[in-house]
């Protein structure tokens, strides 16, 4: 029987990412993946005929471009397209628009506010310089503080250098940062509450917290560190759809000679005397491999694919209570036709970008309400974009695919199981909400697919339908990411790595967490990492 | 689109999208004189590098008179009982010397001391101040006037503004027919009467020769253009572009913000922030005067000797110019950055000016260099060029002082 150096379990962009590094290494990699297709979060799939859906995550930013690099991902396919805007919709029938040109931007601020217009720049200085903090971080496996080994005390030495360097004022704001909220933190700069609602989204996104909730402040740096081709917190649409970004890595991989196999489930991870051997398939065959590197979410692999008594006490409890709150859902819709704002200028640059309904901080506090009473929102914020409007790849000139990222919607619905009435009423929701800005928009849908947490933890495997495998908190991040002692992508078991965003730096298409984990392998390995670029200089 | 918008100038705004760079209130002048379409963009607004020739444009500043569109400029108006103790404490100088009718040249700290920004504050009345900038500064001056009875407002679009400078420049003024031009001394303003307006005529500006500044409200922008191209005529005034200027002040010695040294709000990188004292502006602080913006931090600095940097006039070897080139110590230690650098048709000199590490530029000011990397046909002529750090200005026109002032 053959035994693999390593398998893969789950074919998502951080599982092909380590794939592609360990088999470039001159390992022989197999990688398992239950769907019958590779991709898992950043897919593209036809569900209904000339439509092409980005129908889990769908935009791309924090993608490292050191991956695509290292991995040659353009030659499979890659290409990222900067999107040119966005706006918030607002309920009186204006709009406020986000522009890429610094000076229209300051324009549109002013309309509702000159003291917000030329605040703008100081709030970009300083959330870029929390994010060149941060940066550096991405691509380095974060250190033990508990550890007297001197690669761990050279690592925290090199945080502790950075923060050293920080001046009295950037360290105040750097700790106010990571625990405020958005909602504090944006009431520093600006007054205008349209303004504070469209900075707000960036921190709430994927996360069962709220606009006032303390920590989410970081998560909007986490949504602001990448770049498209070094224009950092630019975002921009996967030409083909997010599944171009796992579908080159597939290619990479099998062209390096790496194995796929899909429409493999993998039911558990086979353990022999403390140390994984290899994997059992859903049906019972047995795959062997010297090592096991799991990208599902860390729930997910140490209490349903690992048998819990194989698992220290403390870990095991550590991992039950990792926050991995479902806190969305999506909405895909194929339309005929191109929807109309009338609120916003036809020409307007706004339309080929992310639109939102969510004028207020308020509105957003209230949203996450309803999440905390177990019910989804009666009034969900919105993150909704049109990539054909940009990709011509996606669907026939004239029709369009939409991208609906619905917020919040719990795990549970007031306590019970998600049911099929209840998508159809969330759905319901979502699509009324853009029918009031959008007349006829519902004449114009050709085909809908609905996703509660429900259909994302069924369909793409993620614990809860939590889109970062686990909130990106301050006490879930660096070196207690995902628990603390366990943040170097190892695991109490022996030859048992994990390489998903429930490791560090977290969640995102970003594949720094797989391509990290493939790092701490080879050095594991005592094998060649020379094929892996270093972090890009931030100067 | 609907009544709405008609009626809501919040909704009528939104159209600005399909104007990335504004027109200033004297486009239509700059559009039919602009023969070499060189614009570039001035804080949102389409101005000119160039308008026809930026030598020749140089070289008119320099010997008749040249006119700048300076309306891009960032303005801001401040006014009230307390305006004078608001700018008082924003500003380092001391604003209760400033008398109705004057000028200076100031700049504001943020708590730290590190500049925000330099510019020119105007005296228009006992309560009423005009504040000129580089950048925007709405949110610093409001929360500033906590607790001040004043009234900031940004008046930028509003406010059209020109610059004449050169040695005919009062000669073409006085034919404009501005009445009594002759009293002003440097850094004095004054109101004159405009088409049924006024236009407030200061003896200012950018290039260290004798020149003015005139501001006057939007609608009367055109007319006073006219006014001014009319009468100035016979005295060979020209429409100018910012290359032109840019030379001129650097031989006057002045500084740009952004150019030669990065304002504290747009600095990505903290210790590219810089105190008055590290650029040059350290005449500016007068602690006597109390309480400013800064004066803390800046006096602490001072006290503990805590200052890193020094801006300085250099005198480069040869006529090539040093933009941007390294200051090296004795050819090998690197002490600082040339930030602007040019030949002077006026000194005759290739002159820069350079931010230093301390203690070069101030007590260590022998043996230093310059790298000059020269791109000549695709080939980097590289020179290693002695240099020395000479007071600024770098030429000094007794025409820009002189009472009353020449005319032609």
């Amino acid at each position: 029987m053959k035994t693999w150096d390593a398998i893969v379990i789950g074919g998502g962009h951080n599982g092909l990412v380590n794939a592609c590094y360990l088999q470039r290494a001159g390992l022989d990699v197999l990688v398992v993946e239950k769907n019958g297709w590779v991709g898992g979060a950043a897919t593209s799939r036809e569900l209904t005929p000339g439509f092409l859906y980005s129908n889990c995550s769908y935009v791309c930013s924090l993608f490292r471009p050191e991956i695509m690099r290292d991995l040659e991902l353009p030659r499979f396919g890659l290409q990222v397209i900067a999107y040119e805007g966005g706006a918030v919709l607002t309920q009186d029938g204006d709009y406020l628009g986000n522009y890429r040109d610094h000076d229209a931007h300051r324009r549109e601020f002013a309309r509702f506010s000159t003291r917000d217009a030329e605040a703008y720049d100081r709030y970009a200085r300083d959330v870029t310089r929390q994010c060149r903090f941060i940066q550096p971080l991405l691509m380095r496996t974060a250190p033990d503080p508990t550890s007297w080994k001197p690669r761990d005390l050279g690592e925290l030495l090199y945080l502790g250098k950075k923060f050293a360097g920080l001046s009295a004022e950037e360290m105040a704001l750097t700790l106010r940062f990571w625990t405020m909220s958005i909602s504090d933190f944006l009431d520093e700069y600006f007054e205008t509450d349209v303004i504070k609602a469209n900075f707000s989204i960036s921190g709430i996104i994927g996360t069962a917290l709220g606009p006032m909730s303390p920590g989410t402040a970081y998560v909007l740096l986490h949504h602001y560190m990448g770049e498209v081709d070094g224009s950092v917190g630019a975002w921009g649409y996967a030409r083909g759809g997010m599944g171009a970004v796992t579908k080159a890595l597939a290619a990479s991989f099998q062209a390096s000679g790496g194995t796929i196999r899909t429409g493999a489930e993998v039911e558990r991870v086979l353990v022999k005397g403390c140390k994984a051997k290899g994997v059992v398939l859903a049906g019972g065959e047995e795959i062997y491999g010297k090592l096991v590197v799991s990208n599902a979410d860390v729930k997910r692999t140490f209490l349903k694919l690992v048998e819990e008594k194989e698992l220290p006490d403390v870990f095991l409890r550590r991992v039950k209570n990792f926050k991995i709150r479902g806190s969305s859902g999506k909405v895909n819709i194929a339309l005929d036709s191109m929807p109309e704002f009338p609120a916003l200028p036809k020409d307007s640059p706004c339309l080929r970008g992310d639109l939102h309904f969510t004028d207020s901080v308020e509105r957003m506090e209230r949203a996450y309400d309803d999440w905390k009473a177990g019910r989804w929102s009666a009034d969900p914020f919105l993150d909704m974009m049109i990539p054909t409007t940009l990709d011509p790849t996606m669907a026939a000139p004239g029709k369009h695919f939409m991208s609906c990222f619905v917020q919040y919607a719990p795990p549970k619905v007031e306590g019970r199981d998600w049911t099929d009435a209840d998508r159809d009423a969330f759905a319901e929701t979502v699509v009324s909400q853009i029918a009031t800005y959008s007349p006829g928009f519902r004449d114009r849908i050709v085909h809908m697919e609905v996703r509660t947490p429900r259909e994302i933890e069924a369909e793409v495997g993620l614990t809860e339908g939590n889109i970062f495998q686990g909130e990106l908190t301050f006490d879930q991040l660096l070196f207690n990411r995902p628990v603390p002692g366990y943040a170097q992508y190892r695991s109490p078991l022996g030859g048992l790595y994990i390489c998903g965003s429930s490791t560090h730096p977290g969640g995102g298409v970003m594949g720094a967490p797989g391509r990290n984990a493939a790092k701490e392998i080879l050095r594991d390995l005592a094998r060649s990492d020379h094929h892996m670029s270093a972090a890009h200089d931030v100067i | 689109m609907n009544q709405a918008l008609v009626a809501n100038p919040r909704l009528a705004a939104q159209s600005h999208f399909r104007t990335l760079r504004l027109g200033t209130p004297f486009q239509p002048r700059l559009d039919a004189l602009a023969k070499t379409t060189d614009w570039y963009n001035w804080a949102g607004y389409r101005a000119p590098h160039s308008l026809w020739d930026e030598e020749l444009e140089y070289f008119a500043i320099r010997s008749q008179c040249a006119l700048f569109d300076i309306s891009p400029m960032t303005k801001y108006r401040i006014e009230g009982p307390e305006a004078e103790a608001f700018c008082n404490k924003v500003t380092l100088r001391d604003v209760t010397k400033l008398k109705p009718g004057r000028v200076h040249y100031t700049a504001w700290c943020d708590d730290e001391g590190f500049v925000l920004d330099d510019g020119t504050l105007f005296r228009l009345s006992r309560t009423r101040f005009r504040l000129c900038s580089q950048e925007r500064h709405l949110p610093w001056l409001l929360d500033s006037a906590i607790g001040f009875d004043v009234a900031i407002e940004e008046e930028t679009e509003a406010v059209a503004g020109l610059a004449l400078q050169g040695p005919t420049a009062f000669a073409c003024l006085r034919a404009a027919g501005f009445a009594g031009l002759e009293k002003l001394k440097v850094f004095d303003l004054a109101e004159f009467p405009h088409e049924g307006g006024t236009v407030t005529i200061s003896r200012t500006g950018f290039t260290g020769d004798l020149g003015y500044e005139l501001f006057a409200e939007r609608k009367l922008a055109l007319s006073l253009w006219d006014r001014l191209m009319q009468a100035g005529e016979p005295h060979g005034i020209r429409a100018i572009g910012y290359t032109a200027l840019n030379r001129a002040r650097l031989e006057a010695g002045l500084i740009v913000a952004n150019a030669d040294f990065v304002t504290a709000e747009h600095a990505v990188r903290s210790n590219r922030t810089r105190m008055p004292d590290e650029i040059g502006l350290g005449f500016m602080i007068d602690p006597a005067k109390g309480h400013f913006n800064g004066r803390r931090a800046i006096l602490e600095a001072r006290a503990k000797k805590r200052l890193r940097h020094v801006l300085v006039g250099l005198e480069i070897d040869g006529n090539v110019p040093a933009e941007h080139a390294i200051v090296y110590h004795r050819k090998n230690r690197e002490v600082g950055l040339v930030s602007a650098a040019m030949w002077s048709p006026m000194a005759k000199k290739n002159i820069a000016i350079a931010s230093l590490d301390l203690p070069y530029g101030d007590t260590v000011t022998d043996d230093l260099w310059v790298e000059i990397y020269a791109m000549r046909e695709l080939k980097y002529e590289r020179l290693m060029k002695r240099t020395k750090v000479v007071p600024r200005p770098f030429i000094k026109l007794d025409r820009r002082t002189a009472n009353p002032p020449a005319d032609f």
